[in-house]
């Protein structure tokens, strides 16, 4: 179950990031890329608290 | 997490502010450290935060040339890192105390009440600005304007200052019930959040001309970092970008607050994860954050606010980004701000305290001039705290090598440290000078024409606070000589 939540979590950053390389080199407008980089939102913030630790001084 | 302690309600300020902390008045134990996944967790954490928005908007608006952007920045940066690496992580492994039992050690308690006191205004100070960050967001959906302080706008609206003050009680009423979850949830947004200002950044490039890479050179010279100040703001150098870059966090590293954290590092080497914050926050974010407000300028738009340039750049994902980024910074900011207010008050309880907090922190929010010279205000933050760095850093290295005596004010029970108090705001009030001749009508009046020494020397706030490291070095240790010297029989008798 980890292991899919973190696929869907990289897949959230690579849809953060990939569409803006898109735009740069003119493969893709920017309403496509505001798109998918929602996307990515949604998939990260519906993953990645499941899975993440929280790394505090005091644990 | 601290679990607070209730003293008796006629209980002293200083006996209120030391049960406050007292959970970590002994050193950290050895099974509590931690190894360097934590640190570098935590610095990419805090310091790609809403005010990133901000301050690389700011170097644009001052007219920063592209050479002495990025090399600027290179040079500050590494200074940061090493400022924590070599002053602040060896200190913190090798006392393993928080930053104000190791004052109370050096300056006695009073001089930490006061320490304490400036701390939770100037923290209050920082998240209404990051209140504010969070409400540029906000206001676009709603249709509601960003205030323009470069277009006169001295106040915002009515309906921002209501949303302004929505979102202040939300931020309250979180910190009331405490950080841990929010703090936890800001780790996890920091990957993604890299990730936006960095997409962000390279979406816009197109709109500016590039035709790729290699091209960037060009595009950043002549539309980014064009040189020419905008508006009335006066124009930076690479000075101007070592000195704010290295300094934006003085009072972290070479003013010892983080020694705080560092107390749990297993090495003090992991002073270096630093490097994580600065070159991730405070190089790619501010870059990103700086391309993205010459972009929006470019397509001739107005008032580059952190919400504006971020939908330009990252659409709906953009807005949420700047919303978490100034949430999740606002709330640890006013918790803390919440706990150092609480020792002045008469024994109230933590949400009445934290409530007092945020309506500062909410006035704050809507006054645009605070984000506007956040460089400035940081400037000050950093003069200010600074010394008390200084005076710990030689208390534990140099004066044993001196033959002085470490942590005299506690061992001499003192309530409060003449050498530790003349040093500190002699060489704040020395360098205020310095910066206040030229900058302040009123100083400049009354001093009238200067002599040519020292009209000589022109400097602006960030220029001052490696000088005033020095001076309050030297003033601190030849007082403590004399003090030591005048009450050594003292000493010898306890």
């Amino acid at each position: 179950m980890k292991t899919i939540l973190k696929i869907i979590s990289l897949i959230g950053l690579i849809l953060t990031l990939v569409p803006a390389l898109l735009v740069f080199y003119g493969v893709i407008d920017k309403s496509t890329d505001f798109m998918l980089m929602t996307i990515g939102v949604v998939l990260w913030f519906a993953s990645a608290p499941f899975w993440m630790k929280n790394p505090s001084l005091d644990s | 997490m601290s679990t607070t302690q209730h003293p008796p309600a006629n209980a002293s300020l200083v006996e209120r502010l030391d049960a406050l902390y007292e959970y970590d008045r002994e050193p950290v134990a050895e099974n509590k450290l931690h190894g360097w996944k934590t640190f570098i967790a935590m610095f990419s954490g805090e310091h790609v935060a809403g005010t990133e928005f901000v301050l690389g908007p700011l170097m644009v608006l001052h007219g920063v040339s592209a050479f002495d952007f990025f090399v600027g920045l290179l040079i500050g940066n590494t200074l940061a890192v090493l400022s924590w690496a070599l002053l602040c992580a060896p200190v913190a492994v090798k006392v393993r105390l928080t930053i104000y039992w190791q004052l109370r050690k050096i300056c006695g308690p009073y001089l930490t009440v006061i320490y304490s006191a400036f701390y939770a205004v100037i923290l209050c100070l920082l998240a209404g600005s990051m209140v504010s960050v969070a409400v540029t967001a906000i206001s676009i959906p709603f249709d509601i304007p960003n205030p323009n302080y470069i277009a006169g706008d001295v106040i915002p609206t009515v309906p921002w200052m209501f949303l302004a003050l929505v979102v202040g009680i939300v931020i309250a009423a979180l910190a009331v019930l405490g950080f841990d979850k929010i703090a936890h949830f800001s780790k996890i947004c920091a990957p993604w959040m890299v990730l936006v200002f960095f997409a962000a950044g390279i979406a816009v490039l197109a709109d500016l001309g590039t035709n790729g890479f290699t091209d960037f050179s060009r595009v950043a010279t002549e539309k980014i970092f064009t040189g020419i100040p905008i508006g009335n703001n006066s124009k930076y150098t690479i000075w101007h970008i070592i000195g704010f870059s290295w300094l934006c966090n003085a009072t972290q590293h070479i003013g010892m607050a983080d020694l705080t954290i560092f107390r749990y590092a297993k090495s003090w080497k992991q002073g270096f994860a630093s490097a994580f914050g600065m070159f991730l926050g405070h190089y790619m974010a501010w870059i990103a954050s700086g391309i993205l407000c010459a972009a929006f300028l470019a397509e001739g738009l107005t008032n580059p606010q952190p919400g504006n340039i971020a939908l330009f750049g990252a659409g709906a994902a953009g807005l949420i980004s700047v919303v978490i980024a100034g949430w999740t910074t606002a709330n640890p900011t006013l918790y803390r701000a919440g706990l150092a207010i609480q020792v002045a008050t008469p024994n109230w309880k933590r949400w009445k305290v934290t409530f007092l907090a945020g309506v500062f922190m909410i006035i704050t929010a809507c006054i645009p001039a605070v984000n506007a010279y956040l460089d400035r205000i940081i400037g000050y933050y950093g003069l200010f705290f600074m010394p008390l760095g200084a005076f710990i850093f030689v208390d534990v290295w140099l004066f044993p090598k001196l033959g002085l005596i470490s942590d005299y004010a506690e061992k001499a029970k003192l309530l409060i440290s003449w050498p530790a108090t003349l040093a500190w705001f002699g060489s704040l009030f020395i360098m205020i000078f310095f910066y206040g001749k030229d900058n302040y009508e009123w100083l400049s009046n009354w001093l009238g024409e200067q002599p040519s020494w020292l009209a000589a020397i022109q400097t602006d706030l960030m220029f001052l606070i490696a000088p005033e490291w020095f001076l309050s070095v030297l003033m601190y240790t030849g007082f403590s000589m004399i003090q030591q010297k005048s009450e050594a029989s003292k000493i010898a008798l306890s």
